[in-house]
């Protein structure tokens, strides 16, 4: 097939192949982008949260009034969701991966250093690591003689009395390779404020923190012995097996409501509904994108429909001469084919350009990483594949001009 | 002539359907697209109290004496030492302390199970302050709050759960273990953003769709909150670990918003300069540290600060718009391909005596009909836009409508996009020969 008369012909129409090539060109840009957003949000709601999210529960209760012995009320409840048939474990927790509000701690590595080195979340609360099935990596775990009573820690805090506070600790390998690069941080230290001293005495696999919105500094977490009382937000984490759950989560809530009954419980959730609430918004912004991307090329599909179908009434009678002087239909029909391939091609090259700009602002302004060239054959592809679809309608009827036209009205 | 134009046109588009179509389809589909980001993007930024949020401020002092962090802005809330006293100085023509705090509400008359709600502790400027509209009884008096009197106001919704939406002023609801009276009931009430809570964008990455959350149930006198509630506060944030967690009056944390209303410009400079004397006096006390760091920002200027437009719906909306020019492209090629199609006739028209610019109006008023119906369309797919809008699970999702002005302004994008569309088809159809045409026929 030859390219030239081709490109003659497309010089003789000029605008309307300048259009065709821009609009081809912007939906090459957007689709590129969109398709990477897309990837960026699947990519996002992947995120691995470390612990076994497929046999976790999450019970939080409200006391009305504060009870006497908050210990001792924590204890009891625990006690009665371990009795709860299918209950393989229960853990007290002051927060959940993924749950969205986080308890942070300014980590120094020099109690006389100024400014923090970073902000971690702290865990804290009885059997995190077992519960929710976090593996240990090295060391070992909390012990109960570790543990200490928030309001103990609290009082030492303020008098300045380190006896009653915490001493050890267990950190991610994600903040221990973050603090300590490339050395063993077993038998390290980790100031919380100037007088706490937390030795790291194990380091676990992986535990994503609360609000993980920054993937870099989604593993920033450290478990504290830290024993909480019934009276806070505190949520209890119960572990059993997947086909249980339903079951054993109306019979735990049960549990405790029979155990008060005037207590509210405030949340009853499994972990795969935590995360579904922590990523809704990605997901629903990839579906969003997705939409945008199927409305976009059937847009320009019926803008090429559009044109090449006047294009080939347009040159009805030239479609006929070259009939007459012994052009096969298929001739006519890659004629216009090709002529689809170039604008197509054109349009690509540009939107390729538009689509690198794109990024660049989009990274600018909301945190995107570059566009990995990956990106640019697959849009390309698209366009042509939609291109080459939607020019054969017109094409088809164009090859099916009859060579007698050629004889009429010239 | 406008007229015979219309005519025209109605003749044209009813001569090739499926060409009409397409482009009224492109129109519809781009402008509904744009149209419904547009709406929730106008619903989101939008000034939560127009008219008013001008003389509205927040004022900030930084009370924190550690160097964690770089100082650069105070911490986006107060402690409840600067707090109370910027409220007690009663400097601004109004000012309102706030907190909110999670406890357990019933009605003792009924029966209904108790309820976890949202208690906003306040002063009595709040209500007038925010042009907060009460549907029975009123606010309480200045009075109450220096008296840590027990009586709440109540939300609409509240009111329709527990009394059925009757007038339930006087009557008498519990507060965790307090009885308080009712003594107002608001009407349904839902500014966008919940603005007086705001704070913390800056570290939220974009994700602020809570900002837009609904406005609390159980509102109580500022003094009798903190009583009623004690044990049960949450901080923004310490400095210092507070002795005794939940239990934040006189704590190192910051955890009181203060606003205040100034009338006048010259009041907004005396206000400045008097919380700039507050640090100073509290500094020489040896209270605070970084007496320097003090702000006053207006409403707006806040939600400003904290970027309370959540990055997806900005993200939306460049997309939606970046989509409406591909549909731009799209009708000015059709456009194009339709005007010269009718060479001939143009070609007649002229030779007749028609100007360019007969011409040309003639073809634009074809254009803008098509912009009409694409509007029609466009509006369609933005109510339909709107419906996914409010099925998704974003706390704002509730208020995703059309109002009047947005109704108007998808018919006036949607003509705008199509003249524009139509201006370079129609500046070429105008321009052709009228000889050659004629010759061809």
């Amino acid at each position: 097939m030859d390219i030239l008369p081709i490109l003659s012909t497309l010089r003789r129409h000029k605008l309307t192949a300048w259009l065709l090539i821009l609009e081809i060109a912007l939906t090459c840009a957007i689709v590129c982008n969109a398709v990477f957003l897309i990837g960026q949000r699947l990519q996002r709601m992947d995120m691995p949260s470390g612990v076994a999210e497929h046999e976790l529960l999450q019970i939080q209760v409200a006391d009305v009034t504060t009870p006497s012995n908050p210990y001792a009320r924590l204890a009891e409840d625990v006690a009665l969701l371990r009795q709860v048939p299918g209950v393989q474990s229960v853990a007290s927790s002051n927060q959940v991966p993924f749950g969205g509000s986080s308890s942070n701690g300014n980590i120094r590595l020099d109690p006389a250093q100024p400014e923090r080195t970073l902000s971690a979340t702290t865990y804290f609360g009885e059997n995190i690591p077992q519960t929710l099935g976090t593996r240990l990596v090295s060391g070992r775990d909390l012990q109960s003689d570790d543990f200490v009573d928030v309001e103990t820690a609290m009082k030492g805090l303020s008098t300045g009395d380190s006896k009653s506070l915490p001493h050890v600790t267990l950190i991610t390998q994600t903040l221990a390779e973050r603090l300590w690069p490339g050395q063993n941080s077993l038998g390290r230290l980790i100031y919380l404020t100037p007088t706490v001293g937390l030795r790291v005495v194990g380091v676990l696999d992986s535990l994503v923190r609360p609000n993980a919105f920054d993937p870099a500094k989604a593993q920033f977490t450290m478990v504290v012995p830290l024993r909480m009382g019934a009276n806070k937000d505190q949520s209890y984490v119960i572990r059993t097996r997947p086909e249980d759950r339903a079951k054993v989560l109306a019979a735990a809530v049960a549990a405790l409501k029979k155990a008060d009954p005037d207590r509210v419980v405030t949340t009853r959730r499994s972990f795969d509904e935590v995360r579904r609430k922590f990523f809704q918004d990605d997901r629903a912004m990839a579906g969003i994108l997705t939409g945008v991307i199927a409305a976009l090329l059937i847009v320009t599909a019926l803008g090429i429909v559009g044109l090449a179908s006047f294009w080939v009434a347009q040159r009805r009678r030239t479609i006929g001469v070259r009939r007459a002087l012994g052009a096969t239909r298929s001739n006519i029909l890659h004629y216009f084919q090709t002529e689809n391939f170039v604008l197509a091609t054109l349009g690509i090259a540009l939107g390729m350009a538009l689509a690198f700009g794109m990024n660049l602002f989009l990274m600018t302004h909301y945190e995107l990483p570059r566009l990995p060239a990956v990106y640019f054959p697959v849009g390309a592809v698209l366009l042509w594949l939609i291109g080459q679809l939607a020019v054969l309608g017109p094409a088809l009827r164009a090859a099916a001009v009859p060579p007698v036209v050629a004889t009429r009205s010239v | 002539m406008f007229g015979y134009y219309l005519d025209l046109a109605v003749r044209s588009l009813k001569r090739n359907k499926v060409l009409t179509a397409l482009m009224v389809i492109a129109i519809a589909v781009g402008i509904g697209a744009s149209m419904t980001t547009l709406t929730v993007m106008h619903l989101l930024s939008g000034d939560p109290l127009p008219g008013k949020s001008g003389t509205l401020f927040y004022p900030q002092v930084d009370a924190d004496p550690t160097t964690d962090f770089s100082h650069k802005d105070p911490v986006d809330v107060m402690d409840y030492h600067s707090a109370v006293d910027l409220w007690t100085a009663h400097r601004a023509d109004r000012q309102a302390l706030i907190v909110d705090s999670q406890l357990k509400v019933r009605a003792p008359e009924t029966s209904l199970p108790p309820l976890m709600e949202m208690m906003l502790s306040t002063t009595s400027d709040f209500f007038p302050m925010f042009d907060v509209p009460f549907q029975y009884g009123s606010s309480w008096q200045p009075q109450d709050d220096e008296k840590h009197a027990r009586v709440a106001v109540i939300s609409a919704d509240l009111n329709d759960k527990l009394f059925g939406g009757a007038n339930s002023v006087g009557r008498t609801l519990q507060l965790r273990d307090t009885d308080v009276r009712i003594v107002g009931v608001l009407k349904p009430w839902r500014p966008s953003p919940q603005f007086y809570m705001v704070a913390g964008g800056r570290f939220a990455h974009g994700q602020t769709a809570d900002f837009y959350s609904k406005p609390e149930d159980v509102f109580t006198p500022f003094t009798s909150g903190l009583e009623i509630n004690d044990g049960n506060f949450w901080q923004f944030t310490c400095w210092h670990m507070p002795d005794k967690p939940g239990y934040l009056v006189d704590s190192p944390c910051e955890w009181i918003r203060l606003w205040v209303e100034l009338d006048s410009a010259d009041k907004v400079a005396g206000y400045r300069s008097f919380v700039a004397g507050y640090a100073e006096q509290q500094k020489a006390l040896g209270r605070i540290t970084h007496a320097e760091n003090t702000r006053l920002r207006s409403l707006m200027q806040w939600l400003d600060y904290n970027g309370v437009v959540p990055s997806d719906v900005r993200l939306q909306t460049w997309l939606a718009f970046a989509f409406l020019a591909i549909c731009l492209f799209n009708t000015v090629g059709l456009l194009l391909a339709k005007f010269l199609r009718r060479s001939g006739e143009i070609g007649v028209r002229r030779a007749l005596g028609a100007s360019r610019a007969a011409v040309f109006a003639q073809c634009l008023v074809e254009a803008g009909m098509i912009g009409l119906l694409g509007g029609i369309g466009g509006w369609l797919l933005t109510l339909a836009g709107l419906w996914l809008v409010r099925r998704q699970p974003a706390v704002y999702a509730d208020m995703a409508h059309l109002d009047v002005s947005m109704f108007l302004v998808t018919f006036a994008l949607a003509i705008a996009t199509s003249l524009l569309a139509g201006l370079l088809p129609a500046l070429r159809a105008c321009q052709l020969a009228p000889g050659l045409q004629l010759k061809t026929l």
